[in-house]
């Protein structure tokens, strides 16, 4: 270990001081010290974004090839660094409401946060099983953070014993590459198969393995079944964070992984995305027509969405990847702005989470209305708002490497998604409101749903923002 | 007939599979759940071991600690969620974990 090493590991040992530094803060502050923490958390979370671009100069691994640095990595650091900020910013009114305001949310938040980035610069198959199970382990206790009502207890059970399964599917697979290859590290994986001849049985047992645990972490079909219930039972703060952040982390290792280690052996590992993708965008446009809790709505969306970003993995190429970078920074945003919504539906001062609350909106909060109906549009893939690029370019991608079936089931299945995010948008708009939501909606929340909102609808104007990095991003990934 | 790594192999792969089963015919207590999940990551570690050895690398052993240890965090904080868990419903038949469709 050199100075250089700590150096490239900056940001996530600054988060880690952090996470540590406002445990003690959190025991030794005077009265309710959740308010402080989580904006302390907030800013450590924008100031390891400021370290990681800071640091960053071009690939780097460190630690003996255990942890690499590239444009990749960092494009998908930040945005889970925003994702959980954002959510945390977000949380703060609602975790008082609920009288579940304790400082350990927002320590859990840094852990699970540094569990994410240390996921996505894994460069060996051990760092990447310790930063999943350090964002794994911090998931479960939020998931059960409400430890007083039973569904939240309930969802945390559940994610942990699903979970806990995933991780052990994920370790059989890397036993057994590890076995047949002799190695577990990214760049001698990739130099392994890059030889003549095919890979030897238990390789391929090994990387079905390690696809079907990573399938599970992003909730893509057949391995989704966690999601609805973990989702609809967890607080609403909890779930947008789980929407979210170990959403774009878990989709970025997934990436990581086929392109880095297995990339040579595509043909091996195309067939299995593409049905994954199918699949999922098959389920979460069907199952969602039938739901009447919103979280559990935004379940099977999320569960839709992971199957259009597997589109552009699915299609291997660098523009695939590209598209799915772009997908992940888009999909940040609008889930987001929609959570935020979620979490401004009071009624009485009680959350409620019925689809039928939103019922007449739009006279009621005009501008909420508004909002929602743009991230709903955004969602369902309508130009010129941000979602239609998103999808755009993976299905881009997948024409140009030839998955014409794909393409088509893609833009099919978001056809029949697009109803049940119309179907909310005619439920504000043209039905009479049932109970009035409560107004106000508080500062942060204006804040947040301005900023995801204005992101959404002017993406058009200004793409190359994302497009520039994250076409660098790609790059990066595909040069070894 | 010497023990070889194939033998390793099996068992671990057998003790893997009945984890796996474990938890998905198991329909009595969560507890039982649990063991199985470990049982999954000690049937790993055997792969891990047998192949450390057989290959004479110690990358693998390396790895096994690291799974032993993890688990073992795994494992508490699996049994706290059960004990929040047991606290709002009195019980921890699987049977009962049915408050959300699934």
């Amino acid at each position: 270990m050199t100075s250089t090493d700590l150096i490239v590991a900056l940001p996530e040992i600054f988060l880690a001081v952090m996470g540590m530094a406002l445990l003690m803060v959190g025991v030794f502050a005077r009265g309710n010290p959740s308010r402080l923490v989580n904006y302390l958390a907030v800013i450590s979370f924008a100031i390891a974004g400021i370290l990681a671009v800071a640091t960053f100069d071009g690939s780097q691994s460190a630690f003996g090839g255990l942890f690499r640095v590239d444009s990749f990595g960092l494009f998908m650091k930040l945005l889970v660094l925003l994702g959980s900020a954002l959510t945390l910013i977000v949380s703060q009114d609602f975790i008082e409401r609920e009288q579940m305001a304790r400082f350990e949310y927002g320590v859990l938040f840094v852990f699970a946060t540094l569990g994410m980035m240390m996921m996505i610069s894994a460069g060996d198959l051990i760092s990447l099983y310790l930063g999943l199970e350090l964002q794994s382990l911090c998931l479960y206790v939020i998931a059960a953070f409400r430890r007083d009502t039973a569904r939240s207890s309930e969802a945390g059970l559940k994610y942990f014993v699903l979970g806990a399964l995933s991780s052990g599917l994920f370790l059989y697979g890397a036993s057994m590459v590890y076995g047949f290859a002799g190695t577990t590290s990214f760049a001698g994986l990739a130099t392994e198969f890059a030889g003549e001849g095919g890979p030897a049985v238990g390789l391929i047992v090994g990387i079905v393995f390690i696809a079907a645990a990573l399938a599970f972490k992003v909730s893509a079909v057949p391995f989704h079944m966690w999601t609805p219930d973990v989702y609809e039972g967890a607080p609403t703060p909890v779930t947008a964070f789980f929407a979210v952040a170990p959403k774009i982390a878990a989709i970025a290792l997934f990436t990581r992984v086929l392109i880095e280690p297995f990339g040579d052996l595509v043909a091996q590992w195309q067939q299995i995305i593409v049905v994954t993708s199918i699949l999922s965008m098959a389920l979460g446009a069907f199952a969602a027509l039938v739901q009447t809790n919103i979280k559990r709505l935004m379940a099977y969306s999320s569960i839709g969405h992971v199957g259009y970003a597997l589109v552009g993995l699915a299609a291997g190429s660098q523009d695939g990847v590209r598209g799915l970078i772009v997908y992940m920074s888009i999909y940040l945003a609008m889930n987001v702005g929609t959570f935020a919504c979620i979490l401004c539906m009071r009624v009485n001062g009680r959350a409620v989470e019925g689809i039928r609350d939103l019922a007449g909106l739009s006279k009621t909060n005009p501008m909420m209305a508004l909002v929602l109906a743009i991230f709903m549009f955004s969602m369902a893939g309508i130009p010129p708002l941000a979602g239609f690029f998103g999808k755009l370019f993976v299905f881009q991608a997948a024409l140009e490497a030839e998955l014409y079936t794909l393409a088509v089931i893609g833009v099919l299945t978001s056809v029949v998604a697009a109803f049940y995010y119309l179907r909310i948008i005619k439920l504000m708009y043209f039905d009479d409101p049932v109970e009035k939501l409560d107004r106000p909606i508080g500062r942060d929340m204006v804040v947040v749903l301005g900023a995801t909102g204005l992101f959404t609808t002017l993406f058009f104007v200004f793409p190359a923002l994302i497009l520039d990095p994250a076409a660098q991003a790609a790059r990066s990934l595909f040069a070894g | 007939m010497g023990v070889g790594l194939e033998h390793f192999l099996v068992v671990a792969a057998i003790l893997f599979t009945l984890g796996i089963f474990g938890i998905f015919l198991n329909r009595k207590n969560v507890i039982i759940i649990l063991m199985s999940i470990e049982l999954m990551l000690l049937a790993v570690n055997i792969n891990l071991v047998a192949f450390a050895t057989h290959l004479n690398d110690l990358v693998g052993q390396v790895f096994a600690l690291f799974v032993l240890t993890v688990a073992a965090a795994e494992a508490a904080i699996g049994l706290a969620i059960l004990v929040v868990y047991f606290r709002n419903r009195g019980s921890i038949q699987v049977d009962d974990v049915n408050l959300m469709k699934g």
